[in-house]
């Protein structure tokens, strides 16, 4: 019955076919499977059922509502535009992990209870390592075994928050937990993993830039944005969130300007947006969640489109560090343009999608009285179109010509990226066609004002300007080929280098403590054989002579006893 | 060229190093220099026209502005912001990469 089956079900049941199939076959069957997943839940509407009782708890399969609708449909129009792109890729891995990974994230969303939550969040961990590992060799193994790690931790935090959660109140339903409820810090924490707050990010910019040139495309719209809805649905209105968004806005972007890795640049950015959505997530207004709601749904549209212009890049020109590449608008012009309607798009831009939706959250942040908040986010702004609004562009496109020659993208990178592109100047063009309709609450707020734009257009011109003045002054900080250390230098150095001492010393340890019970052991084996050797005392075989003698010995002794 | 990965870049073969085929439009000084030029322009026009927003606002007109706060109703706010913004952070960075940044070999003996 199609009614009752779960969305989630169609992509990652579908994927087990995947690696049976070959050729054009395999391509519309991959395909199909987001289209027949989205026709699938658009059907629906909002609704819930898969109502079933486990020890005791009730849960819900399946619960579409106002929160979780956009993402149900946002997850399936990823999931397809990702896999136009991936198209070409030689992996055999890749597209069944993206479709698990791509369902999974669906069903994490629809999810009416933590239980099922829980089962979706793991899911999501182990399929989406593989578009990492896909891309073979020691430096993505060993990131993707970093990343793993990361988040199978963030799902085993899930997984007690949860069980002192259900203890406490009885329930494992999925509403508004909040931080004051026995196991709500953990049950944040593990979702904040997964979000990358400040200091738990460093999975994000580790992984995502050693997948392959499709994977971070996948790993860009489906993990973070999980999360996002998680902390909507379970933590709206927690001030700490603010402030934390604040953080994630405003630390990444020092990075972002220092970072040569272009796919690198983005995962930094990428955790400024998220810093957006996490801050209009705490300030918990109708106004503010809708903002938090709308700008995850516009950045995987634009982060995507960035992610597959680099991935592009990287794919024709087997580089994507910023001090290698340049002046390729010579050669990939089309992928060029694309990137750059991402660009105006992450950049706010007036009329391109970041605009209304970031506008949402930075207006909630004014109208509750956040005036520093408000100030951090504008920096943020300002900062966001200084590196991924042209640094990323300018570096790969334009700048000094690096000689490169490459063909132009193949036509299936080039469609999915202008899937992508038209549908993000879709709700940038027209928010009120599709975008703000659809969101949690009622959307009042108008960001066309000429007030707004003149000032978002002041924001962009000069911060513009001041690139242009710092790079012809010189001022500006060139790309080298570089790591740079971020908070995960603490694990990956002085814990590591720690880790390996004590393993040392244990092994020193270990080693004298077997020599010390090596030696106990042989020094009582030699006591043992010289009594009981063969030629041991107590084993000396005794002639019968003597037996006779020691006999007669015994009864002289007693016979003397009776007579006294 | 860097080295290459082994994750199905097929056509890698098609890069190749030309510096002698017809000049892009960038190639032109002249061209980046009308692209400079456009950018002081565009920062030009949307200075004076929150400036005349202001004026307007302070004489009676006050739908054309509506601050969301004292500071952004001052003329210029959003432009110094952006600027000052991006200048220290450009400069802030820079400073960040003497303590931060490592060789890319860092962490390969892991």
């Amino acid at each position: 019955m199609m009614s009752s089956m779960p969305p989630a079900a169609v992509m990652i049941l579908g994927a087990v076919l995947v690696p049976f199939l070959r050729g054009r076959l395999r391509t519309a069957y991959v395909l199909a499977l987001p289209l027949a997943g989205l026709a699938l839940v658009l059907s629906m509407g909002d609704t819930e059922f898969g109502r079933t009782t486990l020890f005791g708890h009730e849960l819900t399969l399946v619960r579409i509502d106002g929160l979780s609708r956009l993402f149900g449909w946002l997850f399936h129009i990823a999931a397809f535009i990702g896999l136009v792109f991936a198209l070409r890729s030689p992996s055999r891995i890749e597209r069944p992990a993206a479709l698990v990974y791509a369902g999974a994230a669906v069903g994490a969303v629809q999810a009416g209870d933590l239980v099922t939550l829980f089962v979706f969040w793991e899911i999501l961990a182990v399929s989406s390592v593989f578009l990492v590992w896909a891309r073979r060799g020691e430096r993505s193994f060993r990131a993707g075994m970093r990343y793993l790690i990361v988040q199978i931790g963030s799902g085993a935090l899930l997984l007690a928050g949860i069980l002192v959660y259900a203890n406490a109140t009885g329930s494992v339903a999925f509403g508004d937990i909040g931080l004051d409820s026995p196991g709500g810090l953990v049950i944040m924490l593990a979702f904040g993993v997964k979000a990358a707050f400040p200091m738990l990010h460093t999975w994000l910019t580790d992984a995502y830039p050693e997948s392959t040139y499709s994977g971070a495309v996948f790993l860009s719209a489906f993990t973070t944005k999980v999360a996002v809805y998680a902390l909507a649905r379970g933590f709206a209105g927690e001030a700490a969130l603010v402030w934390i968004g604040a953080a994630m806005t405003s630390f990444p972007i020092f990075y972002a300007v220092i970072e040569n890795d272009l796919r690198r640049v983005l995962g930094y950015s990428m955790i400024n947006q998220l810093g957006f959505m996490v801050c209009g997530i705490g300030i918990g207004t109708e106004l503010a969640v809708n903002g938090a709601v709308a700008h995850a749904f516009n950045d995987v549209l634009f982060k995507g489109l960035l992610f597959m212009s680099m991935g592009a890049v990287l794919y024709r020109t087997g580089n994507i560090n910023g001090s290698d590449l340049g002046g390729l608008y010579k050669s990939m012009p089309k992928t060029a343009g694309l990137c750059m309607v991402g660009a105006a798009s992450i950049s706010a831009f007036p009329r391109f999608c970041g605009f209304v939706s970031k506008s949402l959250v930075m207006g909630a942040a004014l109208y509750e009285g956040y005036n520093v908040v408000w100030l951090m986010l504008l920096f943020a702004s300002a900062g966001v179109f200084h590196h991924a609004g042209i640094k990323i562009p300018f570096f790969a496109f334009f700048a000094h010509d690096s000689g490169i020659r490459v063909k132009e993208a193949p036509n299936s990178m080039l469609i999915a990226m202008t899937v992508a592109a038209v549908l993000s100047m879709v709700n940038g063009v027209w928010p009120t066609l599709f975008l703000y309709p659809n969101l949690p609450y009622e959307v009042t707020y108008q960001p066309f004002t000429s007030a707004h734009t003149i000032g978002q257009l002041q924001i962009l011109f000069f911060s513009a300007l001041a690139f242009c003045g710092l790079k012809l002054t010189g001022l500006y900080p060139p790309e080298l080929r570089s790591v740079n250390l971020d908070i995960d230098w603490i694990v990956r150095r002085p814990l590591n280098r720690l880790a390996l001492a004590l393993g040392r010393t244990g092994k020193t340890m270990d080693v004298q403590l077997r020599t010390a019970a090596d030696g106990l052991v042989r020094r009582t084996l030699r006591r043992a054989f010289v009594a009981h050797g063969p030629r041991g005392v107590l084993a000396r075989s005794w002639p019968a002579g003597s037996t006779v003698l020691w006999v007669a010995t015994l009864l002289a002794a007693f016979l003397l006893i009776q007579f006294l | 060229m860097a080295e290459q990965h082994p994750d199905g870049s097929r056509d890698q073969a098609s890069a190749k190093f030309v510096h002698d085929d017809k000049p892009g439009i960038f190639d032109n000084p002249r061209n980046v220099r009308r692209v400079i030029f456009g950018l002081y322009t565009a920062c030009a026009i949307v200075f004076v026209l929150d400036v005349v927003s202001w004026f307007q606002a302070r004489a009676g007109v006050p739908e054309l502005r509506h601050p969301d706060s004292s500071m952004d109703g001052l003329p210029g706010f959003y432009a110094f912001y952006g600027f000052v913004a991006c200048v220290l952070l450009v400069l802030a960075a820079r400073e960040m990469r003497k303590v931060l940044m490592r060789r890319e070999e860092y962490y390969d003996d892991e």
